[in-house]
């Protein structure tokens, strides 16, 4: 494949008895939004933390920009911006000192590359004399991404940058990787948050150490494997315990208001399981079948 | 059970200030008996305020609050009695077993230590966690230590149970075993009062209020409030009030 930027290779990761990543492959090419997808302790920040060469594999190999991440390390730290799950920027430095820090260290200056950063970072300089630590979650945020640009590297590695993040702060956080990517940038970024796989080029979803499915979310959601109905009435807590008990009834998981229910013979007769319902006193029944999503994608390959 | 019409959460004109900054502004709502009741609002909205106050950590400035009948001026040991609370991130003692944890909550509630007994082994029970009573929390996966979590909190039966985001972090199947058990405490008449940041948690909710900047913008169910602000989910609800 042309234009490989990141390539792991069964790659593996034991912390004594406990073994976090068995055995991952996956490459990413030039300019892709890339997303792992998993719970924690899936091997999430393992993997992330190999890649930026801060831990060594217990086995396998992965490569950046063609460099090895335990032979060239240190030329792969010059060309990778790696944002950590928890805020690691100096509390008691102001906004401006952290990002003249990270671009000191790195022998450049914010202002050349200034253009990189600057839709970012002109949203926290009305704050550029404020420490960090007494910013808000999504200042801090929009801060640490600045960091981890100042640099211009070509990958950009994030760690859950949305965790804890409201609403309104996550979708401009993947706007503005959006806009990443479209300058070229290789992005790696992992969450919990099943939601965020469409936001990606492409998702690998993981699972204990392990990966279930790579591929674009599209096509991840066209290989789930059978029909799926949403079912909602009023009483949605006996509506589990109902639908349980119905024979032809293969799984059914709450989502939200609605249950998402499959079945054994891989069809439901509506209008019959509706009146099955009404018989068990149910009311404002809704029943209507489903295009699935990443998340029951995620559930149905778990089994 | 049918949801009941008893009133458990009543607030009305609630005001905290902080100096001169409004955290709470005229807040106004009620939340039924059994209901499961969402808690929204970006960061800096206004939330915690809101519930340190209905939790009986924080006094309001001004307006009526009334937590599981009792009063949050005069009867906060009252109103802390009656509520449980479990945040994702803290809950139990790692460094101490399932039963000990268990123990330990029952023991702060003031409940006997026969009661005590008598329930941890139905809880072990049902939790099917008979096996691991004496492992210690610290060696148990996420989705398990939820699961407890959630059980010490609703332990000694309150009106009301306060989830600080129940269910991140955790595998998607996880996450609705959880939801099964919130489903199933509102059912035996317990109120949950959830608080995230993440909408798809709102949709599990019976109603929800979205809150900005001291202020509720929005309160209904979460049908109600799709087709108000004709979104097609909660996330897009909460970004055309919020952002």
């Amino acid at each position: 494949m042309q234009n490989i930027t990141v390539e792991v290779n069964n790659l593996k990761k034991s912390y004594d008895k406990v073994e976090a990543v068995k055995g991952v492959s996956f490459s990413v090419s030039k300019g892709e939004l890339f997303g792992l997808i998993g719970p924690d302790g899936a091997g999430k920040t393992s993997i992330f933390r190999i890649l930026t060469t801060l831990m060594f594999p217990s086995e396998g190999s992965a490569r950046l920009l063609g460099l090895d991440v335990v032979n060239d390390f240190k030329e792969i730290r010059n060309n990778i911006g790696y944002m950590p799950q928890r805020f690691s920027l100096y509390q008691d430095l102001s906004v401006e000192e952290n990002l003249t820090f990270f671009a000191t260290i790195f022998g450049t200056t914010i202002r050349e590359n200034y253009n990189l950063i600057k839709d970012i970072y002109v949203q926290i300089e009305p704050f550029k004399n404020r420490l960090a630590g007494k910013l808000s979650g999504g200042m801090k945020q929009k801060l640490a991404l600045s960091c981890a640009l100042i640099h211009s590297p070509n990958i950009l590695i994030l760690d859950e940058p949305t965790t804890g993040v409201d609403a309104v702060s996550r979708k401009e956080f993947w706007e503005m990787l959006i806009r990443l990517k479209e300058k070229g940038i290789t992005i790696l970024v992992s969450t919990p948050y099943m939601d965020e796989a469409n936001m990606c080029d492409r998702v690998a979803l993981i699972q204990n150490g392990e990966i279930m499915s790579i591929d674009t979310p599209d096509k991840i959601i066209g290989n789930f494997g059978s029909k799926l109905w949403a079912v909602k009435s009023r009483n949605i807590y006996q509506l589990i315990k109902d639908l349980r008990s119905l024979d032809f009834i293969e799984t059914v998981f709450p989502f939200g208001e609605y249950l998402h229910v499959t079945s054994k013979t891989g069809s439901i007769d509506i209008e019959k399981l509706q009146s099955i319902l009404i018989e068990k006193n149910h009311t404002d029944i809704h029943i209507q079948e489903i295009r699935a999503n990443i998340e029951d994608c995620f559930m149905a390959l778990m089994k | 059970m049918q949801k009941q019409t008893e009133n458990i959460i009543e607030v009305k004109d609630l005001v905290k200030r902080f100096g001169a900054f409004l955290a709470n502004d005229n807040l106004t709502f009620e939340v039924k008996r059994g209901e499961i009741f969402g808690f929204l609002g970006a960061n800096g909205a206004g939330k915690t305020t809101a519930i340190k106050i209905l939790s009986g950590l924080s006094y309001p400035t001004s307006g009526l609050v009334n937590v599981a009948g009792f009063d949050v001026y005069k009867q906060r040991n009252k109103v802390k009695e009656n509520i449980g609370y479990m945040s994702q991130k803290f809950s139990l003692y790692e460094d101490l077993t399932v039963k000990e944890n268990i123990r330990f909550y029952g023991g702060i509630y003031g409940l006997s230590n026969k009661y005590i007994k008598q329930k941890t082994e139905d809880l072990l029970n049902r939790l099917k966690m008979t096996q691991i009573q004496n492992s210690l929390i610290s060696s148990l996966p996420l989705g398990w230590k939820q699961k407890i979590a959630f059980s010490v909190a609703i332990f000694h039966n309150p009106k009301v149970v306060f989830l600080d985001e129940p269910t991140g972090g955790v595998d998607p199947i996880t996450r609705r075993d959880f939801w099964e058990m919130i489903y199933e405490a509102a059912d035996a008449g317990i109120t949950v009062f959830v608080t995230t940041h993440y909408m798809d948690e709102a949709e599990y909710c019976d109603r929800v209020s979205i809150m900005d900047q001291g202020k509720i913008k929005a309160l209904g169910t979460p049908t109600e409030l799709k087709k108000l602000f004709k979104a097609d989910n909660m996330d897009e609800v909460f970004l055309k009030i919020a952002r």
